[in-house]
């Protein structure tokens, strides 16, 4: 197995775990670690690709990088605020209890 | 492949399936932090370094914090006696265990991957800074953009709403 292999394997399980976590946990916030765990899947492909593609100097994997995590803080930030206005409207942040969009 | 390389991927594999796994949200944020580190250390072997101290200051120092402060505004952070699953978690871990097999298949099986590993590349904070400020630099303002946008309307959702819904003028 070369190392790029190795990378993508990681980053591959990072995603089935993100996903897992995201669509069976009940919690909001869990929620979100996991999304944030997919995010991070999709970087470390980036960067792999990087490293071993045909042209690191170009520096277009990290760039990519850089900005996705600036996207996902952001994502994050909001997220989290959803999270918490949502406590506060219903008293709790399990998913199962928070169905109708009309408060 | 070197051997670091490999400890480190065991430890990111293990450390991210015991935060999906865990019952107290709060060692689930512990464990992401131990997740991102492990991820920032193969940035780190991988020769971009740069990107790897951006994760740990990013994801472990800020991120983990503001999950941990979710955590601690929502109230959340005894372990529930109920299910911590959905109600229809069967078909989600089905459905991850089918797109780890694919990704997993198409990784091991695809004939397009470059085999032979490169050398390093040369990769300088100001290599990376001339490029941001140079070829990159109508993404760098819009991402500045957006992450201003986003935070005032983290600000304006998470405020706390006004007790009293008939006052005509809006306080806070």
């Amino acid at each position: 197995m070369t190392p790029l292999q190795a990378c993508l394997l990681v980053s591959a399980f990072l995603f089935a775990i993100g996903f897992a976590g995201a669509v069976t946990r009940r919690h909001a916030i869990l929620v979100l670690i996991g999304i944030e765990l997919m995010l991070n899947a999709a970087n470390l492909n980036f960067i792999a690709f990087w490293r071993f593609g045909p042209h690191p100097e170009a520096l277009a994997g990290i760039m990519f990088v850089l900005f996705s995590m600036a996207l996902a803080g952001a994502e994050a930030a909001v997220g989290l605020a959803l999270v918490i206005a949502i406590y506060r409207h219903k008293k709790t942040s399990n998913l199962d209890e928070v169905k109708d969009l009309k408060g | 492949m070197s051997p670091a390389l490999i400890i480190t991927a065991i430890v990111t594999i293990l450390a991210a399936a015991t935060v999906m796994s865990l019952r107290n949200l709060v060692h689930c944020a512990l464990a992401m932090a131990i997740t991102f580190s492990g991820i920032a250390a193969i940035y780190l072997q991988l020769s971009a370094e740069f990107v790897g101290f951006a994760e740990i200051l990013v994801y472990v120092g800020a991120i983990a914090i503001l999950i941990v402060f979710a955590i601690l505004l929502t109230r959340s952070g005894e372990s529930p006696e109920k299910s911590v699953l959905t109600s229809g978690w069967g078909a989600g871990i089905v459905v991850s265990v089918l797109v780890f097999t694919a990704l997993g298949w198409a990784v091991l099986n695809s004939a397009g991957l470059p085999k032979a590993a490169t050398a390093a590349p040369e990769t300088t904070v100001k290599n990376i800074g001339e490029a941001l400020m140079g070829k990159f630099i109508l993404p760098l303002e819009i991402v500045g953009l957006v992450l201003t946008a986003a935070m005032i309307g983290a600000v304006i959702i998470a405020l706390k709403e006004d007790p009293k819904p008939d006052n005509s003028g809006r306080k806070s």
